[in-house]
């Protein structure tokens, strides 16, 4: 599979999970793990550019595919991606545990709909959890892309 | 939790997986294995294999089989094949113009993100109780195609859902394609859940002047729109006890045959 558009050998174990192999096989621990079962939004990763929950795929079910983690939207030394750098601005994070299924949702959101309005974006970011309630600020960072 | 474990680190119990490239090959799988689970989107057989709560001892990964994901005209009606994703079945024109209740109801299922992986046909043979889509394809009179390395068999939705996660799918039987009857008269999906995308507690399909609930019973069930409550003999949980969800079923009856 192809991780952040480099080529990486095929999982050793069909029942490791997508997310634990791109933390533990690839190192990539920027893809956070909360719930472990689709709801948290926690380790939500682009897969061939639409956002999926990456705990809730066998790593070799991504075999033959793209996976854009969120170390794939802006390198080391590279300014921050538009969504990294919206966050920023609005003070869209607090502890950030929660962060990178939040840009990773908000990058697929706004590939298919480049200018959600106030009611898609609620539905957009409704998978993901945050749980030091930052919610208002997380809204304007997305308006703000959005416009 | 030193490197070595990390490295050994799964959650699912062991399974042997297998990755057909055809039906045909598929159905061969299912016929010769004991205890085998078809995987499709896995946005609820997955969890099941984190928690451990579901272990087969054979995963059949049916994603790797080609042109199975076409979303089609047939018969009056629209049918919808075993991989086709919610997401595409959501954006699909076709079914908003023929089956727009379907069009409603996949946008109640969970989140975009769940359903770009979760599929139309997995939603069907999953038949969890407070499920969408199995309530749809009961009330607009539906049915799915099973195939088999026996041959090929259609089941309407009325013989197809027998208990909390259960249908008369045979376990060598594989779902290819469910089909959603056109509808345009009035109808309406409408449910009632604690947060956006969870599963309802309660919810109420109207297709014409068909009634079918979801979420409180062991199936969906047909129910008579004048008195919606009739036999029903909800559970109760922490989310809501037995009474509220009748209560529910009335209130969301009413909204229902409101349009």
């Amino acid at each position: 599979m192809k991780v952040n558009g480099v080529e990486h050998p095929a999982p050793h174990d069909a029942r490791r999970l997508l997310s634990d192999h791109l933390r533990h096989d690839l190192g990539l621990t920027g893809t956070h793990v909360g719930c472990e079962h689709g709801v948290c939004g926690c380790c939500t990763v682009l897969l061939d550019g639409a956002p999926v929950r990456s705990c809730l795929m066998l790593a070799v079910q991504a075999e033959g595919h793209d996976v854009t983690t969120i170390e794939g939207l802006a390198r080391d030394g590279e300014p921050l991606h538009r969504v990294q750098q919206a966050f920023h601005e609005n003070h869209a994070l607090q502890c950030g545990f929660c962060t990178p299924g939040f840009v990773m949702s908000v990058t697929g959101l706004l590939a298919r709909n480049p200018h959600p309005n106030a009611l898609e974006i609620e539905e957009g970011i409704s998978g993901n959890l945050c749980r030091c309630t930052g919610y208002a600020s997380i809204r304007r960072a997305v308006e703000q892309l959005a416009r | 939790m030193g490197p070595a474990t990390l490295l050994r680190r799964v959650k699912p119990a062991p399974f042997e997986y297998h990755s057909p490239e055809s039906v045909e090959e598929a159905c061969e799988l299912l016929s010769s294995l004991d205890d085998a689970k078809v995987l499709a989107g896995g946005q609820s057989l997955i969890p099941l294999l984190n928690f451990r709560l579901a272990r087969p001892a054979h995963l059949i990964d049916i994603n790797r089989v080609g042109a199975l994901d076409r979303i089609y005209e047939r018969d009056g009606g629209v049918a919808i094949q075993a991989l086709a994703r919610q997401a595409a079945v959501e954006d699909s024109d076709l079914v908003a113009r023929v089956c727009p209740l379907l069009s409603d109801a996949v946008r109640l299922v969970a989140h975009r993100v769940i359903r770009n992986r979760g599929t139309v046909c997995g939603s069907i043979a999953h038949a969890d109780p407070a499920s969408e889509i199995p309530a749809v394809l009961l009330a607009l009179g539906g049915s799915v195609v099973a195939r088999s390395a026996r041959g090929v068999r259609t089941i309407a939705a009325d013989d197809l859902f027998s208990g909390v996660f259960e249908t008369s799918l045979a376990p060598d039987e594989l779902l290819v394609e469910a089909w959603f009857p056109a509808i345009r008269g009035k109808h309406a999906i409408v449910e009632e859940s604690r947060r956006h995308g969870d599963f309802a507690l309660a919810g109420a399909v109207r297709a014409d002047d068909r009634l079918v609930l979801f979420g409180v019973a062991s199936t969906p069930v047909l129910a008579d729109p004048a008195d919606p409550v009739k036999g029903l003999d909800p559970s109760g949980d922490l989310e809501a006890t037995p009474a509220f969800r009748l209560h529910l079923v009335r209130v969301l009856t009413d909204k229902a045959f409101a349009a």
